[in-house]
């Protein structure tokens, strides 16, 4: 993958982007938080250097940390305040920075390639004429640049087993809708921002439903709740309705998708 | 085994607890109780641990049938209540016998009320909680017929009351800046706090909007940040520039900018104002929001301290005449449990 993160420069080592900002910046979270963020756009390096990043401070163990969890380009710690002190955390965490480029960081070991058979645009996921336009290309163009993406498990959130994919190319990079979308259903592939999010829920949105597909990313009571990891990768392959309808009724948990280790 | 029939339930009752925290990687929302001191109030008159589910009701209670002896508390939102028609004190622990019905009716003032059981209530753990999250298609909403099964209670004693927190009128919300309140101006920060809010109609357990007159509080770039982890009190301005003030059960990441974070001690009085009530926030240092906290913190944990017997309960009278003489701390001229209300 490119980065294609157009406001982005090379500098000292570091990625700095069109802000007040020189990256990477540490900032607490509320009371009991902190925040090191590795960009303030999307792109590869930055996803790179905040899952490697993350991973080494779960490594390291320290006391008074009580959870580790990762967004698009910032890793966000919780932290015991009577345990381990902001200023004290934040020299660790600057330290720990200090010690490679964690943009070049290799990601972590045991990530799979995941592909989807989805159904672009139809009444199943209204809003790719839409997309398309604002992208300016037409449906078929839509569809084959989608649908061809190897995109990344950026990170999960909102919901339980919820991944945002990306990055896509900067034609994608399109705003969020100012109106929220009552309600899109399991499966739902929406879009904006150059990124892709799979619905793990039904939930409102204010991205376009531009896909369809068959795959639960959260299943109470599987050996395995959540399908996916930061990290993993994924192919949304275009079928047709009838593949669609057919996928689904074989596998109602990942409608048809498949999956294969990406070696190390 | 002991618990409660539910016969008929308001529209809105779950089970809750403490939630789910630490699970923010997987997209696992922290959830739990919209009032969690409420929570820790309950486990203190029952003299049980606050880590046990209870019931939570939004604005209606519901009448519910003893299936066998149990201890109950009644904490957060007060309701009108009563046992066999008896009237009972809110904030308070009871005894309930096999068959007897309890009836609780509406708050009073507040949103969220709280039913406890001896033992807790040992519904289903899912991904670690007895949490109901809908929207994470977690646990479901209690409905008539559902049974609510008692876990084990260790504990005999009843009859307690306690003098709660006020949080059901509104008032002063404390927040500290956070890592988005830079997206907004120094004069919108400022402007934020003198400015006078509603509660708006729209609030649920993930979220309080807050209305004012006047112009919105927007971020600049505010539909093209990046989406980041979301922080229970996180203050989230939608596209219009208009405040929600996002709780325990928000989701874990978004994209609207947030202006700050109000302190967890003070998410209570956010849930449990109704609609229409005056609040208003009031920017502090990390310092002095990490010394509130810790102020809250320690008297969440004098609780079970606070809990003293109810005069009227003559079971316990013996044991309360020997505390005045001794403690001389209550004052039967300002009792506060002659009401029933002793919010």
């Amino acid at each position: 993958m490119t980065c294609r993160n157009a406001g982005a420069i090379l500098s000292g080592g570091y990625w700095v982007t069109q802000s007040r900002f020189s990256f990477p910046i540490i900032r607490s979270a509320g009371l009991n938080g902190m925040l090191v963020t590795f960009a303030d756009a999307l792109s590869e390096p930055s996803n790179r250097a905040t899952l490697a990043f993350s991973e080494a401070v779960k490594t390291r163990g320290w006391p008074g940390v009580q959870e580790v969890s990762t967004s698009l380009a910032s890793v966000f710690l919780r932290f015991e305040h009577e345990v381990l002190r902001h200023e004290a955390l934040k020299d660790l965490l600057w330290g720990l920075l200090a010690e490679q480029d964690w943009q070049q960081a290799a990601l972590p070991a045991g990530r799979r390639l995941w592909r989807v058979p989805t159904v672009f645009g139809t009444e199943l996921a209204p809003q790719l004429a839409e997309a398309a336009d604002a992208a300016g290309m037409t449906e078929a163009q839509a569809i084959d640049s989608l649908g061809s993406a190897r995109v990344r498990v950026l990170t999960i959130g909102f919901a339980p087993g919820q991944p945002y994919l990306g990055p896509l190319g900067a034609e994608w990079n399109l705003p969020r809708q100012t109106e929220l979308t009552p309600q899109v259903p399991v499966g739902a592939l929406v879009l904006a921002i150059s990124q892709f999010v799979l619905f793990a829920t039904t939930a409102p949105t204010g991205w376009r439903h531009v896909g369809q597909t068959g795959f639960r990313g959260f299943q109470l009571g599987a050996e395995d709740p959540i399908a996916l990891r930061p990290g993993d990768e994924m192919i949304f392959t275009p079928v047709s309705r009838s593949d669609y309808d057919r996928y689904c009724l074989d596998d109602r948990h990942f409608g048809g998708a498949s999956q294969e280790e990406i070696p190390a | 085994m002991s618990g409660l029939k539910t016969l008929r339930i308001g529209p809105l009752a779950s089970i809750q607890d403490q939630g789910r925290p630490g699970q923010l990687q997987q997209g696992v929302s922290c959830s739990g109780a919209a009032d969690l001191l409420a929570l820790a109030e309950g486990a203190a008159l029952l003299r049980q641990g606050a880590d046990l589910a209870a019931l939570e009701m939004a604005g209606i209670g519901g009448l519910f049938e003893a299936t066998g002896d149990l201890r109950i508390a009644l904490t957060g939102a007060p309701m009108q209540a009563s046992l066999d028609g008896e009237p009972l004190a809110w904030n308070a622990s009871h005894q309930m016998q096999t068959g007897q019905k309890l009836e609780i009716g509406a708050a009073r003032k507040g949103v969220y009320g709280y039913l406890h059981l001896g033992g807790g209530i040992d519904s289903e753990v899912l991904l670690g909680a007895r949490s109901a999250h809908l929207m994470s298609g977690l646990g479901q909403l209690v409905a008539a017929g559902d049974l609510l099964p008692c876990g084990p209670d260790r504990s005999r004693e009843v009859g307690l009351g306690l003098l709660a927190e006020d949080r059901f009128q509104g008032g002063a919300l404390r927040i500290v800046e956070g890592f988005q309140s830079e997206l907004f101006d120094a004069e919108v920060r400022a402007r934020f706090a003198h400015t006078a809010f509603k509660r708006g109609s729209r609030a649920n357990r993930m979220g309080v909007e807050m209305i004012s007159d006047g112009a919105g509080f927007a971020a600049a770039g505010q539909l093209n940040i990046l989406s980041e982890v979301i922080l229970p009190g996180d203050v989230q301005m939608t596209g219009d520039g208009k405040p929600f003030v996002l709780l325990r059960e928000a989701q874990t990441t978004g994209g609207y900018p947030r202006i700050g974070t109000v302190l967890p001690c003070d998410l209570s009085k956010v849930a449990q104002a109704q609609a229409g009530v005056d609040l208003h926030f009031t920017w502090v240092s990390l310092e002095e929001g990490l010394a509130l906290q810790a102020k809250h913190d320690a008297m969440v944990k004098a609780l079970p301290s606070h809990c003293k017997p109810l005069l009227r309960d003559p079971a316990m009278m013996q044991d309360l005449l020997s505390y005045q003489l001794v403690g001389g701390v209550i004052s039967a001229q300002a009792d506060p449990f002659e009401t029933g209300d002793n919010t």
